[in-house]
């Protein structure tokens, strides 16, 4: 399994074809305390770059971007009872949907966890 | 000027602070061509306060003013007697000059307020929830019209003929321009509303239909079987209310199924005002909060842990969202929320029960007298305090003709609905607990001497 | 001697520096504790007296509400005393300064509400035969035509019910327009200053949104703008003056280059308090503008709402403009054109926004307020509302960081950011320091283009005295905030509650009394 991120400090697991997608812990330390969260259904088909899900803090919404292409698989409904899990654990417990991807070469194009470390230390 | 406290050294000791020779200085972004050189020409200077008065009174003697003669209009505006407390209240300037609520450890008595006021909204519409109030009912309609799309992601909506027409045109205005579609009909002088018509349209693209209760023309019918098929469908029922005081009386919308309830909120505690400032009420069901439009203020601790209020759920607002948002609404309509909510804590259940009765009443009764003038049928035989009067002749020039004489008879329908010929022998009369036995028999006097 | 002081009443201070104990109450002498309605009320209670009225038998259809609806009433001496409490708890500019940028939060003259609680004008039907109500018509129309007058414009539609349904009027006549001469134009540009109500507006109305960049000056980039226009571009959003507290220089050579490529000029009037009376947006090429009556014409904010927003409308747009609206005959008689005396003369409008004929309580008090000022009057508030402005700002951006101080004087509002404070404070704080000195804090986190953006507004009805001392009070507040002062992260501690649990609140949100509650309270 590898991680990847994206430059809207979106990560990603992926096996094979398919794949994890969550927010940072970056992300959630500039959101503040989640009090929302809204997964995509399964089923769902995303476009790399497209909305995909919301987040919200108390003063700010945040959409939350495809990392690639797919179709979703799965939400995690346990963020609609427990928002906070995107505080605590966002990397782990906290994640948004699972999805198959559709073009695995797309990944391409993201970062790994050490060239991410640099870009979110640059900013 | 009476209302400007600096003082010419005032003036020039600031801008000296400032760094500016002259006023003139601090408008320099402003370009040369479009600057005025004085005061703007034509127009008059400034005024004391007893001339101002003086042609307000000039300019208000020249209104038949409601308490003033026998007064019998509705038609989503009704004339009941509002407390002398409720404007005493509302005047008390840390209500009428405050801002809204974004600071709550200093708007407490706001917020705590608005609470009630959701809480009050809420039952009367026997719904879940209920937001901070809406601009007024036509615009709450609308409003609940473009919830219904985002949750059922549909856009065909079906409009009862019951529903107030103007409501209807701000819908369609709205609708041209979101890409909604309006199934929407006239009434007809019958003593059932349309509700066959509306179980006929609802199919799998229907995103709500939309039933007034009571009706345009004061009818009242059950929901129930309108919300069952609705459900069926996977649309939603919206009820609007436009005379709240009904619900003391009649069944809630949110107890036979409605999904959003919305209403005009001027009934209670606010005034006529020729239409304006209103308060529109809108309710709904817990699960589709987040689709609400307007400001939603909720329960909380502070850091002691004692219980507070705060304006909650802002992501759908504007201000965050942007072109996201649910709705563009910013400001809505909190001081008429206020005056509705002491005055529905004036009344409570009982009072609210009781004027509802004597509502009633009070409209069985002149419906009684007034339909034993030779040519004046009832249409519809079950109402609140408001019916249908088919007359033998056209309405509006009677209506007129009853002005002459110092009456305010009611509302014609040729007036909401100019080219319908159907209806132009329709009147629409209110009878509120304002409305004294010897108004109606005023009434029905001139009422006959105009027909005969 | 007589008697030696027969009551025992010996008046004394009291040791000073006594910890405040806790009270019994929770009440603070004057700082009162008020339970809800639903906790003291009950649905038996009422507090009023109804007419007696003989029975009838019923003819509600057979609907009668049976269930208890659980509503509770008082008695009036409580209800008085419920939200006499619950009023005291209420930050208000009857209180003190409310330097809320933006919202031009001035002070509310009584006679405004005196003249609108005149019977002839509270108490009319909007549907009363237009012969009975020709005084109600002739203050709309007088109103009218001294917004159009102030604004240099061609018409006004006075019916929309506040700035955002305002502005939701000015982009529905730019569509309307556009639809007319059959151009289908799709893309309204917006500033990313702009107040949030611009884009959801022109979201609403099907348009996409696309920012315009801001000069580092803080005004419209025009030769971005200009790089812009084009055949899909509709129209403009533009705050003038803008939510930076800056007029647009360019807004003239702005509306040409937008008239040029064949769109509409809105602009946002929310900042109008600051040139009424000295410039008309008319001369600047405007073709629509909201102007809030509760901000420029002082009808009272009430907590939120009622406001009130007429659109005044150029040459080009005024045929588009909503129903209804009043007109004048020349023999003094008014008239009401809505939908059935619509007739051929303004067959283009796009439709109605409300009920009736909007907000007549907002009328006569913006009326009484711009009578009042008169011509004279009016151009000298825009001038002591600025000259009020450029006070705070030469004031204060010693202390705070102003960003746009360099770009010349501001208008109506100064703009300050959050930079230079000690690690961990924020605008916040500033915001809750300042609530404990007595004020309400100006406007926080708006605009979004500067990082904790504090906006101030002071508006023209502030004493020199009183900006003195909120100068003053300001200054040690941000002071305390560079000097990483430890309380300020805590404040407020004397108002009637402390911060408030906002996480929780949207979490789990109550948004109304459940019975549950009554349950344990009654334990």
């Amino acid at each position: 399994m590898t991680r990847y991120y994206t430059e809207d400090h979106e990560w990603i697991d992926v096996d094979g074809d398919s794949a994890t997608v969550g927010i940072t812990d970056y992300a959630q330390s500039q959101l503040g305390d989640i009090v929302f969260a809204e997964v995509p259904a399964p089923g769902a088909e995303l476009k790399k770059g497209g909305d995909a899900a919301v987040v919200e803090s108390v003063k700010a919404a945040s959409d939350v971007y495809a990392p690639v292409s797919g179709t979703v698989t799965e939400g995690n409904d346990a963020l609609e009872g427990d928002p906070a899990l995107v505080n605590t654990d966002p990397e782990g417990e906290g994640w948004f949907f699972k999805l198959t991807l559709s073009d695995t070469s797309e990944l391409a194009s993201l970062m790994d966890a050490d060239a991410y470390k640099a870009f979110v230390e640059a900013l | 000027m009476r209302y400007l406290p600096l003082t010419n050294t005032d003036r020039q000791a600031m801008l000296a602070v400032i760094g500016a020779k002259s006023i003139d200085d601090l408008f320099v972004d402003v370009p040369a061509e479009a600057q005025l050189a004085g005061p703007i020409a034509g127009l008059p200077n400034h005024a004391s306060e007893m001339a101002v008065e003086r042609h307000f009174s000039d300019l208000a003697r020249k209104n038949m003013a409601a308490s003033h003669h026998p007064f019998f209009l509705g038609c989503g505006a009704y004339k009941h007697h509002v407390p002398a407390s409720v404007d005493h209240i509302i005047q008390r300037g840390e209500f009428l000059t405050a801002y809204t609520p974004y600071q709550p450890e200093i708007a407490q008595g706001t917020l705590q307020m608005l609470f009630e006021f959701q809480t009050q909204v809420a039952r009367l519409f026997g719904c879940d929830v209920a937001n901070a109030s809406m601009y007024d009912g036509s615009t709450a309609c609308w409003e609940a019209i473009g919830m219904a799309g985002r949750i059922t992601k549909r856009h065909k909506a079906v409009l009862s003929s019951g529903l107030h027409p103007h409501y209807v045109s701000v819908a369609r205005t709205m609708a041209k321009y979101t890409g909604d579609t309006l199934d929407a009909a006239l009434p007809t002088l019958s003593p059932t509303t349309d509700s066959a018509r509306l179980l006929d349209a609802i199919d799998g693209e229907t995103s709500c239909v939309v039933v007034q209760y009571p009706d345009i023309l004061g009818r009242i019918e059950d929901l129930s079987a309108i919300a069952a098929k609705a459900h069926e469908h996977g649309a939603l029922l919206i009820a609007v209310v436009t005379e709240p005081v009904a619900l003391g009386a009649i069944k809630a919308p949110g107890e036979m199924g409605a999904d959003i309830v919305v209403g005009e909120g001027q009934s209670l505690g606010v005034g006529l005002q020729f239409g304006g400032p209103y308060v529109g009420l809108f309710a709904c069901k817990e699960k589709f909060v987040r689709q609400m439009p307007g400001r939603l203020c909720g329960e909380t601790v502070d850091a002691e842990g004692k219980r507070g209020f705060v304006l909650t759920l802002s992501t759908r607002e504007q201000h965050i969202r942007r072109e996201k948002a649910t709705s563009n609404i910013c400001t809505n309509s909190g001081l008429c929320a206020l005056a509705f909510s002491i005055h529905m804590t004036l009344l409570g259940e009982k009072g609210l029960r009781g004027l509802a009765q004597a509502n009633h009443a009070l409209a069985v009764q002149a419906a009684d007298r007034l339909t034993q003038i030779p040519g004046v049928e009832l249409v519809n035989d079950s109402f609140f305090n408001e019916f249908t009067l088919r007359l033998p002749k056209e309405a509006q020039p009677v209506v007129r003709a009853l002005a002459e004489k110092k009456v305010l008879g009611g509302v014609s329908l040729g007036r909401l609905y100019p080219k319908a010929t159907d209806l132009e022998n329709g009147l629409v009369v209110a009878v509120t607990e304002t409305s004294s036995a010897e108004d109606i028999e005023t009434f029905a006097t001139a009422l006959k001497e105009i027909l005969s | 001697m007589s008697v030696l002081n027969q009551s025992g009443w010996k008046p004394e201070m009291g040791p000073s520096g006594d910890t405040k104990p806790a009270t019994f109450t929770g009440n603070r002498a004057l700082m009162l504790e008020e339970a809800l309605i639903f906790e003291i009320g009950t649905t038996d209670t009422t507090g009023v007296d109804l007419p007696e009225v003989g029975g009838v038998a019923s003819r509600l259809g057979g609907l009668e509400r049976n269930r208890t609806i659980g509503l509770p009433g008082l008695s009036e001496p409580e209800t008085v005393r419920h939200y006499t409490r619950l009023s005291r708890q209420n930050y208000a500019i009857d209180l003190g300064f409310f330097p809320l940028g933006s919202c031009t939060m001035k002070h509310n003259p009584r006679l405004n509400e005196k003249v609108a609680r005149m019977a002839g004008f509270a108490d009319v039907h909007p549907l009363q035969p237009v012969e009975t109500v020709q005084g109600a018509l002739a203050v709309i129309n007088e109103l009218a035509v001294w917004l159009i007058e102030l604004t240099g414009m061609h018409g006004v539609a006075m019916t929309p019910k506040a700035g955002a349904h305002g502005e939701l009027c000015g982009i529905l006549a730019i569509k309307a327009a556009l639809e007319a001469r059959g151009d289908p134009r799709s893309v309204i540009l917006v500033p990313e200053s702009a107040h949030g109500t611009n884009p959801a507006t022109a979201a609403f109305a099907g348009f996409s949104v696309e920012n315009i960049p801001a000069t580092s000056e803080g005004r419209v980039d025009l030769d971005a703008l200009k790089a812009r226009l084009g055949p899909d571009v509709a129209g403009v959003m533009i705050t003038n003056p803008n939510t930076c507290g800056l007029f647009e220089r360019d807004m003239k050579a702005i509306s040409d280059a937008v008239h040029a490529a064949g769109g509409y000029v809105y602009c946002d009037g929310a900042n109008f308090n600051a040139i009424v009376g000295r410039v008309r947006p008319g001369d600047l090429g405007i073709d629509a503008m909201h102007i809030n009556l509760h901000k420029t014409f002082s009808t009272p904010h009430g907590g939120g709402g009622p406001g009130s927003g007429p659109v005044v409308l150029s040459e080009a747009l005024s045929p588009y403009g909503p129903l209804p609206f009043t007109e004048r005959h020349a023999d003094g008689r008014y008239s009401l054109v809505e939908e059935e005396t619509v007739g051929e003369r303004h067959p283009h409008s796009f439709g109605r926004m409300t009920a009736f004929h909007g907000q007549m309580g907002m009328f006569t008090r913006a009326l009484s307020y711009i009578m009042s000022h008169g011509a004279d009057g009016l151009r000298q508030v825009a001038e002591d509302a600025v000259l009020n402005a450029n006070y705070i700002l030469r004031s204060l951006e010693g202390t705070m960081d102003a960003p746009f101080a360099h770009s010349g004087p501001c208008m109506h509002e100064a703009l300050f950011s959050d930079n230079g404070l000690a690690d961990g404070f924020t605008t916040l704080d500033i915001a809750k320091g300042l609530i404990d000195e007595g004020y309400h804090p100006m406007t926080v986190y708006f605009p979004l283009v500067v990082h904790g953006a504090m906006l101030i507004e002071p508006t023209e009805t502030e004493s020199k005295a009183t900006l003195d001392q909120f100068i003053g009070a300001m200054r040690s507040v941000v002071q305390r905030a560079k000097a990483g002062d430890p309380s300020l992260k805590s404040a407020p501690h004397h108002a009637p509650r402390r911060r408030l649990d906002e996480t929780l609140a949207a979490r789990k949100p109550m948004l109304v009394w459940h019975e549950t509650e009554e349950a344990v309270a009654a334990e």
